[in-house]
C-alpha cells in the first residue's frame, strides 16, 4: 500500500520531545543552589548538635534559619530524588520493577520531605 | 594459493572491569578518575540515607522534648557518632566533586592530567573538611 504520508510527517513524534535536556539542567541548578545550602546547613548541625530541644526550638524559629532549613531540604529532596532516579535507570532493566523502583523513589523523596518541612514549619510558627 | 597465517590475528576486546578471562589480568587498569566517579554516585546514595536521618530530625523536633532527645541520644551514641562521621565524608566529598563536574560542565578542565590533579583536590578536600569539623565539633560541644 503507498503511504500519503511525507517522510516528514511519518518521523514527527518519534523523535527527541524537546525537554531530553530538562532533567540534566534540574539536577545542575539544583546542585548549584545546594553548594552554599549544604555549607550553611554543616554549621547549623554543629551548633544543634551542641544545644539541647530549647535551643532547637529558638534556632529553627528564627526567620532566617527556617527559610534556609526548608530551602535546604526541599532542594536536597528534589536533588537526591533525581540522583536516585539515574541510579535506577542505570542499573534496573526491567520495566516492572524499574517502574516501581521509581515511583518508591519519588514517593520516599516526597514525603519525607513534606513530612520534613511541615515540622519545620510548625515548630517556626509556633506550634511545639 | 598464498597460505593463510596460521595465528588468528588478536582482535580487539572491550575493556572490561574485571578481567580479560579467566586468570587473566585486567584489561582496566584502575584510574583515580574511576574512583571518584564510582565514590560521587554511592556518596550520593548514602546522602539519601542522611537526608532521611534529616527529615527524622524535624519530625523529631516537631513532636516534642522527649522525641527530640530519643533522637539526639541515637545519633550521639557510638554507632550514631560513626554513622555521623560517615555523612561528614560523605557530604564533602559529594559538595567537592559536585563542583569539579560542575567546572567539567563549563567545558574546563576535562583533559586527563587536569582530571587526575582535581580528584586529587577533592580527597584532600574531603579529609581536611571533615577532620577540620569534627575538631570544631569536638572543641564547641557539640560531640
Amino acid at each position: 500500500m503507498v503511504s500519503y504520508r511525507t517522510p516528514l510527517g511519518r518521523a514527527r513524534g518519534l523523535g527527541s520531545a524537546k525537554h531530553g535536556a530538562g532533567h540534566w539542567v534540574s539536577e545542575r541548578i539544583s546542585s548549584i543552589a545546594l553548594v552554599p545550602l549544604v555549607i550553611w546547613a554543616v554549621y547549623g548541625v554543629l551548633r544543634l548538635a551542641a544545644g539541647d530541644y530549647g535551643f532547637a526550638v529558638h534556632w529553627v524559629q528564627q526567620p532566617l534559619n527556617a527559610t534556609l532549613l526548608v530551602l535546604t531540604l526541599a532542594i536536597s529532596f528534589w536533588h537526591m530524588q533525581s540522583g536516585m532516579r539515574v541510579v535506577v535507570e542505570d542499573y534496573i532493566h526491567k520495566a516492572l520493577t524499574k517502574s516501581a523502583l521509581l515511583l518508591l523513589n519519588l514517593f520516599v523523596c516526597g514525603l519525607a520531605g513534606a513530612l520534613a518541612i511541615f515540622s519545620i514549619l510548625k515548630v517556626a510558627l509556633g506550634g511545639a | 594459493m598464498t597460505e593463510a597465517s596460521s595465528t588468528p590475528r588478536e582482535r580487539p576486546v572491550s575493556p572490561h572491569l574485571v578481567t580479560g578471562g579467566l586468570g587473566s589480568p585486567p584489561l582496566w587498569r584502575w584510574h583515580i578518575t574511576m574512583w571518584t566517579s564510582i565514590l560521587h554516585r554511592a556518596t550520593g546514595v548514602a546522602l539519601y540515607v542522611g537526608a532521611l536521618i534529616a527529615a527524622v530530625w524535624a519530625i523529631a523536633l516537631a513532636e516534642g522534648p522527649d522525641a527530640y532527645a530519643l533522637f539526639k541520644s541515637l545519633l550521639g551514641s557510638i554507632p550514631g557518632k560513626v554513622v555521623m562521621f560517615g555523612l561528614t565524608v560523605c557530604v564533602f566529598y559529594h559538595l567537592a566533586n559536585g563542583v569539579r563536574h560542575l567546572v567539567w560542565d563549563t567545558g574546563h578542565g576535562l583533559d586527563v592530567k587536569s582530571a587526575n590533579a582535581s580528584a586529587i583536590v577533592v580527597f584532600a578536600f574531603a579529609a581536611a573538611a571533615t577532620l577540620a569539623i569534627w575538631g570544631i565539633a569536638g572543641m564547641t560541644g557539640a560531640l
